[in-house]
């Protein structure tokens, strides 16, 4: 992705993360899943909800320090059926960031490779605060999480948990 | 409920908990009949297995009666007979449609701690760890079993709980690891270890027609238990030189196969046993190589080393030279029980195993506490340990 097309910016202080997996379904049912960015805060664990905001925009809503939740708009920035969503933040977010997820065929009978590319453009000076506040301590681990989430839903239908089990408490 | 609950190295106890809760569609709830002990909890009870919580329920072998279902669980019923594979499979993935059920990718939700140690991530495993995704274990009056449509198999009335407990790991982890070997006309067995595992690993590698099986261990007890299944047995706390042992009784060849049923924590002897011991102690590393060392130098050239036993981390001192120029094949992984289970079951109703046979004591659930003090104190008199509640 490039920097430029964030709006300001293109610092080394930008944070980039990209990730890739293989998962066992077609290309474009996982692009139709995606595609509905609603369903977003299923598997990524700092998104409150994302909704539809008019022709190619979205209202994103993720969880900030101590309880706070801060929201902007995106526009979709690229929509290929089967290959490729990008999505960006509007001017004015609070945090200037942008997203892409491309679909490639695997070889055979493996599905498809997924690969996420996240990019987030924190003031000067607030990196470590803004980091911590999208993907907890380690953005490497969010990321990552996110698109085991994302494939386990996919090939066996649901997300492995243990919240809420028993334990031993003395 | 009552279960038995982790705190720290040696301190388990038996406690009140809340009962569990179905948490996803395809979960189910089973009251335990009958749940075991195995030498891998021990790996737990001596704290050497990172990722533990104080509280975490133990115990990842279990069986009993279906009290609650989830909305998406197909054919088993509220009432039915199931047995559990120890470690928890989607069924979907690339892992599992190959039967490489261990490897499963979607089934541990704190997944990215093994990428991050090993490079991938292997599937939950009950009462294993939060490594291991942290799922509350069987040691327990009633358990939570996830993806109950992949793992968990109906059983008859009439197979007994003691013979079919030993399905969801032990005789099936021996078993896995005999059949490893690839076993040939004429073949030696060497099996180092003579608890559950090795046992069954004994017995599998004559159903699956060993010629001769050399079993090795430092308990009488148990050594008396593999001479039991036809083993010829070698008393390792007697022999400095077990790898010069083996070459005498196989005709200087080395046995043709040879199955690592001890693990990481192997009691040491000799120099460089002594140097693991220092070295795991000063925490330089985490696992003893003293078995692997021993597997691969008594190896036959271009034969099988099958590693059952368990290793968690970085071992030292492990003689790659010998293992690339003797070409040899490793063989290991935790046991893709989801298959092997139902190996197990087909060879039990076919009257070919008796895997009770090396059950030594049977306890409540409320002496669980003893029962790991006894297995670990005392393996001349405690072989295999299931728990009734
Ligand atoms: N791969 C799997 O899926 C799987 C499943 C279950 C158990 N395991 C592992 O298999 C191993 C054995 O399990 P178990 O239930 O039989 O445990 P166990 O502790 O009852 O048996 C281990 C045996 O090794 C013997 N031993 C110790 N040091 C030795 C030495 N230096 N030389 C020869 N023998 C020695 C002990 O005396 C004991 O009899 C453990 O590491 C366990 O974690 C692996
Ligand atoms: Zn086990
Ligand atoms: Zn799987």
């Amino acid at each position: 992705m490039d920097a430029q097309s964030i709006p300001g910016t293109n610092k080394s202080s930008d944070v980039q993360l990209k990730k890739c997996v293989t998962i066992d379904r077609g290309a474009d049912e996982l692009y139709e899943r995606w595609k509905d960015f609603s369903k977003f805060p299923l598997f990524m664990q700092h998104l409150v909800s994302v909704r539809p905001a008019g022709l190619n925009r979205t209202h994103w809503v993720a969880k900030g320090p101590n309880d706070t939740q801060v929201e902007w708009d995106a526009a979709t920035t690229a929509d290929t059926p089967g290959k490729v969503i990008a999505w960006k933040s509007m001017p004015g977010a609070d945090v200037p960031n942008e997203g892409s997820v491309h679909f490639d065929p695997a070889p055979v009978h493996r599905g498809t490779r997924v690969t996420v590319t996240l990019r987030y453009a924190p003031p000067g000076g607030q990196l470590a605060r803004w980091v911590a506040m999208f993907f907890g301590e380690e953005p490497d681990k969010q990321i990552s999480d996110d698109l085991s989430r994302f494939k386990a839903l996919m090939e066996a239908g649901v997300v492995p948990t243990i919240n809420g089990q028993s334990k031993g408490n003395k | 409920m009552k279960a038995l609950c982790w705190y720290g190295t040696r301190d388990v106890r038996v406690e009140e908990v809340p009962d569990p809760k179905i948490l996803a569609v395809d979960d189910i709830i089973i009251k335990t009949s009958t749940t075991a002990i195995c030498g891998s909890d021990l790996h737990l009870y001596h704290g050497t297995v990172p990722m533990m919580e104080q509280g975490d329920i133990l115990g990842h072998e279990f069986m009993g009666t279906i009290v609650e279902k989830g909305p998406d669980v197909k054919d088993l019923k509220v009432g039915d007979r199931v047995i559990i594979p120890f470690a928890i499979s989607c069924g979907h993935c690339f892992f599992c449609k190959r039967e490489h059920y261990s490897c499963c990718d979607n089934t541990n939700p704190k997944s990215y701690f093994l990428k991050k140690m090993n490079g991938d991530a292997t599937a939950g495993i009950f009462g294993y760890s939060h490594l291991m995704g942290g799922y509350a274990g069987g040691q327990a009056e009633y358990v939570r079993v996830p993806y109950a449509n992949v793992g968990p198999a109906r059983v008859t009335s009439e197979l007994d709980d003691d013979d079919l407990a030993m399905l969801t790991d032990a005789f099936p982890t021996g078993y896995m690891a005999a059949e490893n070997c690839s076993i040939q006309p004429g073949d030696t067995v060497a099996v180092w270890g003579c608890g559950p595992i090795g046992q069954f690993a004994i017995r599998s590698a004559y159903l699956l027609g060993a010629h001769e099986v050399i079993a090795i261990d430092v308990v009488p007890g148990r050594l008396k238990l593999a001479e039991q299944a036809g083993a010829t047995i070698v008393n390792a706390s007697n022999e400095d030189e077990i790898v010069d042992r083996l070459k005498q009784m196989t005709g200087g060849m080395g046995p043709d196969a040879c199955i690592d049923a001890v693990g990481y924590e192997a009691e040491s002897h000799g120099a460089v046993g002594l140097y693991d011991t220092v070295k795991q102690t000063l925490m330089m590393t985490t696992d003893s190589a003293q078995i692997l060392r021993q597997v691969i130098l008594s190896c036959r050239k271009a034969g099988v080393v099958s590693l059952p036993g368990v290793y968690v981390g970085m071992a030292d001192k492990v003689p790659m030279g010998a293992l690339m120029n003797k070409a040899l094949t490793i063989k290991t992984g935790q046991t893709h029980i989801a298959k092997y289970m139902r190996t197990g079951l087909q060879l039990l109703k076919d009257g070919k195993i008796k895997p009770s046979e090396i059950i030594s004591h049977r306890l409540s659930i409320n002496d669980a506490a003893n029962g790991y003090k006894i297995f670990d104190e005392n393996k001349n008199e405690v072989t295999k340990i299931v728990l009734k509640c």
